[in-house]
């Protein structure tokens, strides 16, 4: 159930693009049409499921203070946490270098549609951002890391397709001048993030005693929308 | 750097530079030079990195609630992007351009890992604010941006402003929202409270609080930040309309 909840709780109410404007600059560059966003999305998704987990157990067994105690126990008091950054980053660039081979190698017709979006996801700041909130949540256990990372890849995915959706749109509509292609852009995807906060109003930390029947009714949406708005407006005061 | 549209744009940029400096005679060149003085002050609104190039957005938008965590944020950006353009500008010659990306994100990486150690040490605070964001200047696509489009092409000096510049530009964008944020939002400017002072009741309040004034929470809310830039890049390109798009 736990699982489920942080599934949940990645794609809608932690989203990576509407909560945190991880992956903006891909995602206002390659949205103009769907399927392009079909394409670098489910890239993102992919290389996202492989790279947490993968960063998750360098951070768990690397780098962190104390993790290399299975060396030795004179290894005990050895913190390289500060190495995170390059290592995740490294990581990352290897991994996508060695999917884009393997995608090659074994799925050619697949290699074909995401073929020219792999090697841009590098530098999508929502593959690093995925791997350096891992890190500062401190998940307990690899199949919670894989299950975030699928979660804020889905995420990311829905961003991307619902903004090319309405992009296909608004090109035939009536904008002012100044406020043609960026502008335009960057207003709508203010107003999805505002809609996407009414998913904040969904508790997942309290489901934990009430069993699988709460997790149930929240996947299906605003549960009820006062609750919703008061969460938000605690949320202003408390900031 | 993203996407194909800005890799062109930089290519055609990159080309439309190196014309103008193979043209301005490179020796006798003055240290401030118009064409160095062009590459300082493009980036401040003509070639905007945020509201023109579309880079480095990620990290823009969310740590400008306040105005503070974006002004450290903009001089880190600074730091990060002045030296790993020099770096960069200084290995040009001997980087083979397959592996160029790796070794890029290596150098952006170990200075932004330099920045780090020095906000944990020096402002213990800020640093917890800034959280993460510090860490995704590796990937802030303004930087790798550059990298790409200008350091791998010009010489140490140049690479030098060029980093400065883009910065800058950054900075000022991201500085200007946050002003308009954290005024609206919470009535303060770093922390002062510029607009009087809020009590409980109306007859508590001092300043504008006191003739009935609210602040707007919605500020302080992440959508915000994206409505802000929108309405920055509609004021920009309604007075400079040489940037408005076809479509």
């Amino acid at each position: 159930m736990d699982l489920i909840n942080l599934f949940v709780k990645s794609i809608f109410i932690e989203n990576m693009v509407f909560a945190y404007f991880l992956g903006m600059c891909s995602y206002l560059a390659v949205s103009k049409t769907v399927k392009t966003a079909v394409g670098l999305g489910a890239a993102v998704i992919f290389v996202l499921l492989i790279t947490v987990p993968v960063n998750y157990l360098i951070d768990n067994y690397l780098l962190q203070a104390g993790a290399l105690t299975w060396l030795g126990p004179e290894f005990a008091d050895v913190d390289l946490s500060f190495l995170s950054y390059i290592m995740f980053i490294a990581v990352i660039a290897s991994m996508v270098q060695l999917v884009e081979m393997i995608v090659e190698k074994f799925a050619p017709a697949l290699y074909g549609s995401l073929g020219i979006f792999l090697p841009l996801i590098a530098v999508n700041c929502a593959i690093l951002g995925g791997s350096l909130f891992m890190q500062q949540k401190a998940f307990n256990g690899i199949s919670e890391a894989v299950t975030y990372g699928a979660g804020s890849g889905i995420g990311w995915f829905l961003a991307i397709l619902a903004i090319a959706a309405i992009r296909e749109k608004i090109a035939y509509s009536n904008v002012p001048a100044p406020l043609k292609g960026l502008g335009i852009t960057f207003i709508i995807t203010g107003l999805m993030a505002i809609g996407f906060m009414s998913f904040m109003g969904i508790k997942l930390e309290g489901a934990k005693q009430e069993s699988n029947q709460v997790s149930e009714s929240s996947v299906d949406k605003p549960s009820t929308p006062d609750k919703s708005t008061a969460s938000i407006n605690t949320n202003i005061e408390n900031k | 750097m993203e996407g194909k549209e800005p890799k062109e744009i930089s290519k055609t940029d990159k080309k439309k530079e190196m014309i103008m400096f193979l043209s301005s005679s490179e020796e006798k060149e003055h240290f401030l030079s118009k064409a160095n003085r062009k590459i300082l002050s493009d980036p401040l609104n003509d070639n905007n990195p945020i509201t023109v190039q579309v880079l480095g957005i990620c990290s823009a938008l969310a740590i400008t609630v306040q105005l503070k965590p974006a002004i450290v944020m903009s001089l880190a950006v600074v730091f990060v992007m002045a030296f790993s353009n020099v770096i960069i500008s200084i290995l040009r010659n001997s980087i083979p351009s397959r592996i160029r990306i790796i070794v890029q994100l290596v150098v952006v990486a170990t200075m932004v890992i330099l920045v780090d150690q020095i906000l944990k040490a020096f402002a213990y605070d800020v640093s917890k604010q800034l959280s993460i964001f510090i860490g995704l200047i590796i990937t802030n696509c303004i930087i790798m941006g550059r990298l790409e489009a200008f350091a791998l092409g010009n010489g140490v000096y140049k690479s030098f402003l060029d980093g400065i510049g883009n910065a800058a530009g950054y900075g000022l964008i991201l500085i200007v929202v946050a002003f308009f944020r954290e005024l609206f939002g919470s009535g303060k400017l770093l922390g002062y409270e510029v607009l009087g002072h809020k009590g409980l009741t109306m007859a508590d309040s001092t300043g504008l609080y006191a003739l009935g004034y609210e602040n707007n929470g919605f500020f302080l809310l992440s959508p915000m930040a994206l409505i802000v830039v929108g309405i920055v890049i509609w004021v920009q390109r309604s007075r400079n309309r040489k940037l408005i798009e076809e479509n």
